[in-house]
Order: structure tokens, then sequence, then C-alpha cells
């Protein structure tokens, strides 16, 4: 429990991935099975203890500790795992528990056993160790740390491609000691069975106007990118699971899709939500990502949909090596064949040169495309981003100028500039002045140089300052760019940009010139 | 409990604690013509006194830091020395803070009471241990008087930093750290642990340390860190003002680390607030345990509270049955920085 802790308390304050990844993988060589198993099914989301602990937590408490201290404590440090954890007393005269140990218990043990293990381990830990305790135990860590970045640091720490990782992952559980065993070079690739496991899926390389030329268009289809988000549905051995992109398991927030999956296939495509046919846009899906569950309130008003890319497995037959025109057949043959619900394929757009393709592109204007797929006819299914296979090319950006309002220091190696800018919009305020709102906010899309001139700029011309926030005379204008713009309840400005970015810095241009929330607001595309 | 037994002697003027018959504020905030200075924090030991009783190194340190408004008629006296002012015997035993820092035992018509000042109670190997002196009335700080603070060892803290410079060789270890007193305890624990390395400093703390060695106190190999070449300080450990570790001075380090070596640190909000990546708990002050400890063993039957968290500390002092009071001195500053 010690080293665990240890590593969450590091990790939770390293902002950098590659600093996360070191210290992953130390912890990963210097830790014994099946503690590191344990951990790391603990970083990636795959340990659940379903015991209510705020409840059990409360109880113990009270026995202990004065209300009005814990009250003014938890008021001070505004967590109330933290609070526990930091006034509970160190006694440290028995040896801290490993983590193996308190997973294992409480894995076994009876609910009303469960407040006095621990008890019993608080009184053995220190402070980062009973927050270390209480953040396993109640499920949030949030030190972020990413299934796919642990698995990305067993890559690093072994050596082994991270794609062969992935490939045996979902058949594995907790603590993982074959998966350890094999990355030590200790014991043979875990066996996948029949279990549904994750295959790493084949991403394109985005592509610009002039590298279209070199497009051969006998050797290319082109598809539809449509704006979901990747998702690959495997349905083998009688499991079903959905995974994201990165091999996370989503099964559980898409119950609907999960369902209409067909025996014995390995599929990849678009997750969107679909209303009578139409794509609804990507805020619809994003409501019912990142849950646990799902209401069946959420189900019918969101309803989900999988539209069909291609196929990798039919029954135990891998196509992946398999050129893309031959395994497009298979996936229409067999659509055509189990006609499964919530599923339709992707519509292929047959074009003769490049110039009939553009003509295309830009008059469609359709809700849920974002771009355009261009894939060559003879690539096999290869995991990662391959070159020359396939190609992205994404819908031109929407730009608004924008006025610089706020800017927050960065973390890590920004953390002594000013890197994080909150821009705004014209409006007309109560009393008819013109006032600026807040419409987003970017740390990207400039260069180093540039960073140097906007801290200066920044230090030179605050108002005001909030702990680490500055207000700055409005005066500076970004040109920003962003994919699309939605309404929200959640900001003043009634506004939300989807990936925003400072796509120039309008040194030149006076602030009143810049655009008016109207502006914002005409382009919202639901 | 008699009500008013110290109001007669002991009261809370816009300068801060003055106490009467020996007509002599103890660390008041602005300029006066009579100081008991208990240690040499700026929050403290503030410049234009006239006469000023102190310890030696305490008038030292006002001196290299105050310079032409360090006090014009300083008295030194040694711990455990009583020296008459007035009617008032007055005596100044450890507090455990910072090299110098005093507790101020006050005897008058048989009352005693002692201001705290500063003080904590764990091992600093860089000045004289806190003593305990019985009271009537106990005048404590209170800057980390909630039970969330219980520091724990400082030397856990040091083997953390040097087991980050060790996974991070070509990373510099910026830790920010306090001028006066958490600067030279940070190096001393650093050379305690076996570092034997040359430790760089931001140019502010220079004097402090040359001051801390003139005291006796060794503290190794020191380089300052300006004019370095920033080849040179890849995997290097480099103490700096808290102000200057995640601001434009930094910049000049590989890569650095940020780090900060302070009693908040305990909290997490805080310690993310300040864009600290490696938050060591190291603090100059008594947790909520020393506090409350040494409450209860100076055997006073009345505590008064300078400044801090002091709800939480009062709430405890009135539970266990002693009288309490508020003081809220201004100026004083949310200290352990």
């Amino acid at each position: 429990m010690k080293a665990f802790a240890e590593l969450l308390d590091r990790l939770a304050y390293t902002p950098s991935r590659n600093d996360k990844l070191r210290l992953l993988a130390d912890y990963f060589a210097a830790t014994p099975d099946p503690d590191r198993g344990y951990a790391l099914a603990a970083l990636t989301d795959g340990l659940f203890f379903r015991l209510p602990f705020r409840r059990i937590m409360a109880e113990m408490l009270e026995a202990r500790v004065d209300p009005v201290l814990f009250n003014f404590s938890r008021d001070y440090v505004g967590d109330t795992a933290e609070t526990i954890a930091l006034l509970w007393p160190t006694q440290g005269e028995e040896a801290p528990p490993r983590l193996a140990e308190v997973v294992e218990a409480v894995k076994a043990a009876a609910p009303a056993d469960v407040p006095g293990l621990l008890a019993g381990w608080l009184d053995r830990l220190d402070a980062t160790g009973r927050w270390a305790l209480l953040k396993l135990l109640t499920g949030g860590l949030r030190v972020g740390v990413s299934a796919r970045l642990g698995k990305t640091a067993l890559a690093q720490w072994s050596g082994r491609p991270l794609a062969d990782i992935e490939e045996v992952w979902h058949a594995l559980q907790p603590p993982y000691e074959a998966l350890f065993s094999w990355l030590a070079g200790e014991g043979p690739q875990p066996e996948t069975g029949a279990a549904p496991v994750f295959r790493p899926l084949m991403l394109s390389h985005q592509i610009e106007g002039r590298e279209l030329a070199d497009i051969t268009p006998s050797e290319f289809v082109a598809e539809w990118k449509w704006d979901g988000i990747r998702v690959q549905a495997s349905h083998q051995g009688s499991e079903k699971r959905l995974f994201s992109r990165t091999g996370d398991d989503i099964s559980g927030a898409f119950p609907d899709v999960v369902e209409a999956l067909p025996e014995g296939v390995v599929l990849d495509g678009e997750l969107l939500v679909m209303r009578e046919g139409a794509v609804a846009p990507f805020n619809d899906l994003q409501q019912r990502l990142n849950r646990k569950k799902v209401t069946g309130a959420m189900l019918e008003s969101h309803p989900a949909h999988l539209r069909l890319y291609d196929m990798l497995f039919e029954g135990d037959e891998d196509l992946r090596s398999l050129p893309f025109t031959t395994r497009r057949a298979r996936l229409e043959d067999w659509h055509a064949a189990h006609a499964p619900s919530r599923m339709d394929v992707s519509e292929i757009i047959s074009f003769s040169s490049i110039s009939e393709l553009e003509a295309l592109w830009g008059s469609a204007r359709e809700t849920g495309i974002e771009g355009l797929m261009l894939k060559r006819k003879g690539s096999p299914y290869l995991a990662g981003r391959p070159r020359g296979h396939w190609y992205k090319w994404k819908r031109a950006p929407l730009m608004i100028d924008a006025v610089l309002m706020y800017a927050q220091r960065g973390s890590g190696k920004r953390s002594s500039y000013y890197s994080d800018y909150t821009f705004g919009a014209w409006r007309d305020g109560e009393n008819g002045e013109p006032e600026l709102v807040p419409v987003g906010k970017s740390y990207f899309g400039f260069t180093d140089e540039e960073l140097k001139k906007l801290d200066a700029f920044v230090r030179n011309h605050t108002v005001d300052s909030f702990g680490p926030v500055r207000q700055v005379e409005p005066k500076l204008v970004f040109e920003v760019a962003f994919d699309s713009v939605h309404r929200s309840t959640r900001h003043k400005s009634g506004v939300a940009m989807r990936f925003p970015r400072i796509h120039r810095i309008r040194w030149d241009k006076p602030a009143q010139e810049a655009d008016r929330l109207e502006t914002v607001k005409g382009m919202v595309v639901d | 409990m008699r009500p008013d037994k110290f109001d007669s002697w002991l009261k809370v003027d816009s300068k801060g604690l003055y106490c009467r018959p020996g007509r002599f504020h103890v660390d008041p905030h602005g300029a006066v013509g009579r100081a008991v200075i208990t240690h040499g924090h700026s929050d403290h030991a503030r410049p234009g006194h006239d006469a000023v009783l102190a310890t030696n190194e305490t008038l030292a340190v006002m001196e290299t830091r105050l310079g032409e408004l360090a006090p014009r008629r300083p008295q030194a006296a040694a711990y455990g020395e009583p020296v008459t002012i007035d009617d008032v015997t007055v005596t100044l035993f450890p507090a455990g803070h910072v090299l110098g820092s005093a507790q101020v035992l006050l005897e008058w018509k048989g009352a005693r009471v002692v201001v705290s000042g500063d003080y904590k109670r764990s091992a600093d190997p860089t000045c004289a241990a806190f003593e305990l002196v019985p009271c009537d009335l106990f005048v404590t700080e209170a800057t980390f008087a909630l039970p969330v603070f219980q520091h724990g060892d400082a030397s856990a803290e040091v083997a953390k930093l040097l087991k980050s410079v060790g996974q991070f060789p070509e990373r510099a270890h910026v830790v920010g750290a306090y001028g006066l007193g958490k600067t030279q305890r940070v190096i001393a624990l650093l050379r305690a642990a076996g570092y034997e390395r040359p430790i760089y400093l931001h140019g502010a703390l220079q004097a402090c340390c040359n001051l801390y060695e003139s005291f006796g106190v060794k503290l190794g190999p020191l380089e300052p860190a300006t004019g370095a070449k920033r080849e040179d300080l890849r995997g290097v450990i480099v103490l700096a003002p808290p102000s200057a570790i995640a601001d434009r001075w930094s910049r000049r380090f590989p890569d650095p680390v940020t780090s900060f070596a302070s009693g908040w640190m305990r909290v997490r909000a805080r310690a993310r607030q300040q864009g600290v990546e490696l938050p060591l708990v190291i603090s100059d002050h008594a947790d909520w345990r020393e506090l409350t400890e040494t409450i209860e063993h100076s055997g006073a039957e009345e505590v008064w509270v300078t400044h801090g968290r002091e709800d939480a500390l009062l709430h405890h002092i009135e539970r266990t049955g002693r009288r309490g009071r508020a003081l809220a001195l201004i100026g004083r500053e949310d200290e352990d920085q």
C-alpha cells in the first residue's frame, strides 16, 4: 500500500504524460505481484467495490471526531475523503497493509465487517496511505491515468508493442499475473481464448488540400467521416463488448447497441445518436458517454446507433489481412443477411476525380458529417496509424475573432507562463454599453515564441488577479478556430465551443472590432 | 477563573500586544519605542523600532534584513537569562521555530504569561529545541490549528525529494522555501540524508545561509543558481523563495520539477493551486497535536490565540475547560510560506 500510495500521490501532481509513464513504469518494475496487478486494475478503472463507503465513513467518524472540528476541517480542505485521511490520528505502530491484502479482504468481507477492517487499515497507514486507501475504495482515483496510459506504461516498461498488450488485455482479470509474467519475459503470451478482446484500430492520417493531388482516384474509395466516436463492437464466445478507440470497455453506457449485436463478429464503426434516420449533434452523444450505467429515459431520448465501416472477424475467420474492398463486400453481405437493428453500413461515395470529390464535399451540409475519409482499396486492416493507406480530410474549421479576457497559469513545463486563455465576444450590457462575455477557453494553437509574447502581454496588462488567474485589459484579439458550437445552459454566454484553438493572434486588430455573441450563436448547428 | 486578571496589564492596541507595566510591545507590527521580538520573520520583526530586546541571533537577522531600519538600541538576552524592564521580568526561552526564535516569559506581581511567538516541537538541527515553560496565561499562535494538520517526519519528505531526483535525473528540482529557517532546515535535512553535492541557491537566500553558518550551523557546499549554465543544472537541487519557483526566474532551469517545502502542502488543493508538482510537507510551526499538547502541559488556565485558524483552537480550548480569547492580531501573514 505504501508504494501504491506514493505512486498515486506523485501521479496526482504530475501533469506531464511522459513523466506519468516513467512513474508507472518504475512502479511496475519495483513492485511484486499481485500488488502491481491490483494497482494497474485500480488505475485503469477495473476494480469496483459495491459497498456504501461514504456512509461507513460517516458512521466511523461520528464515534471518533468532534463534529465541530470535523466541519472546520472539511471546509478548509474541501474534500471529505481527504479530510478523513488527514485528521485520522497516525499510530504508526503496525506495518501498513499490502495493497493486495486490502483488495482481497474487501472482496471477501461481509458488509458488516468492512467498517472494522477499514478502521484497522487507517490506523496502520500514514496520511498519504489513508488518502490512497479511501480513494481506492470509493472508486475515485482521478490521477489522470487512462486505461490507455496504463497499457502504454506496460509497453514502455516491458519493451512489448502496445498493440500486443491491447490484444490480450480484455481477456485478462486483475491482478493480471499472467500478463506481468509474460511482460517480464518469464512466461508465455496469455491465451485470449474465446472471450471478446480489443483489436487495435486502424487510424488515418490528416490530409491537406495540396496533398490531395497525390491521390490516384482509381485506387481509393471515399466515405463520410461521421461525427461520433470510433468504436469496435465485438460478439465472440457468447460475450458482447463495445470498445472505444483506445480500448476502454464502454458497453455499460450503450446497452442498446450491445443488445443488438449478432453473434460471431468484430465490427468497426462510428457510434452516433440518431433520431428518425438523422444523426444528432455530437453534444447528444456526449450526454451518454462517461457513464457506467444509463437510465431508461436516456435510452429513449438519446438512442444510440452504429454506422459500420469495416469488419475484422466473421466467426473465427480473421479478415484483417484481406484488402479493404473484400472486407467491405463481406460486411455488406453480413449486414444484409443479419439485418441487425441499430446498425447500418456507411455509404461509399464514388468519384472519378478529386475535383468531383471537392465539389461533393463543398455541398455536403448535413449534420453529423465531420469530414471525408479516403481509403485505399487494397489496404489490409493494420493496427495503429500506418502510412499511405487511410486519409481523413476534415471540414475547414469555423472561425471568430474573440478578445482575451482572462489568463491562467499552465501546468508542468508551462507553470511559469500564463498559457490558458479565456476569450469573449461582445454583447450589449444591461446599461446599453458593450460588454464581453466569455465564449471559450484554449491553451494551444500558438508557438513557444508566441507564448512568451502572450505571457508578457498578460503580465503587462493585468487589471486584477484571483489566485492563479489574471484578468487582463480587453485589448488583444485572437482568431479562434473551432469545430462546432453548441447551446449550453452551463455557460453564461449560452454557447459552448467544441475543440477551440488559437488560430492566429491579431496583435494588429482593435478589440472593439472583434465578433459579437450573436455571430457565434448564428453558428450553432442544433 | 478570575475575569480581567490579565487585562489589567496586557492589552492589544493599534500596534499589537502591549505590556503596560513594562511599557513595551511584543512583536508589534508598526515601529515602537520599546519592543521584545520573538524571532526574525518579517511579520514579527518589523523595521523602525528604537529599543529592542531579543536573542543575539534574532538581532543579527534584523540587522541583516533591515539595514538602516534595524533597531537603534538593540539589547541581547540569552535563553533563560532574566531581564528586568521597569516592573516586569522578561525571560526568553527557545521556541524551536527558527534560529534564535524565543518564547517570551513575562512575570509581574506573581503572574506568569508566556507569549509563544511561532513555535514547533519537532526536531530541527538548525535551532535550539522548544522548552516548555509553565504559565498562567499562554499566548499561542494557531497557524496550523486544525486537526488535519499532523506534520509527519520531515526526513521522509526529504527522502521523497531525493527519490524524485533519482527518477528524473535530467531535470532540475526547484524547491520553494522561506529564506529564514526553512531553507536551512531543508539543507540540513538533505545533508543528514547523505546528500553531499552542491545545493544551488536563489540570490535572495544567500544572506540568511551565511548568517546561519556564522552561528555554527554547517550547511555544506552551496552555489549560486543564477549564472550557472543550463546544462550544468540537470539533476541538481535548487532552493528559491516561494514566489520564484513557478515564475519567470525558474525558466533558466532544464525542465524544472516545481517543489515546495511548507506545512500547507499537506492540503492538496493548496498545492495544486500553486502549481506544485512535488509538495514537501515540512513545517516550521506546531501542528494540531503539538498545539493542543503544549496548551495542556503549560498548565495555563487561560489561552489567547494570536493568529491563524483560531476558531478551531478556541473550540478545543473551551471544550477542555479553559478560558480562551482570539486576539486577531493584524499584520500576520499566512505563515510558513
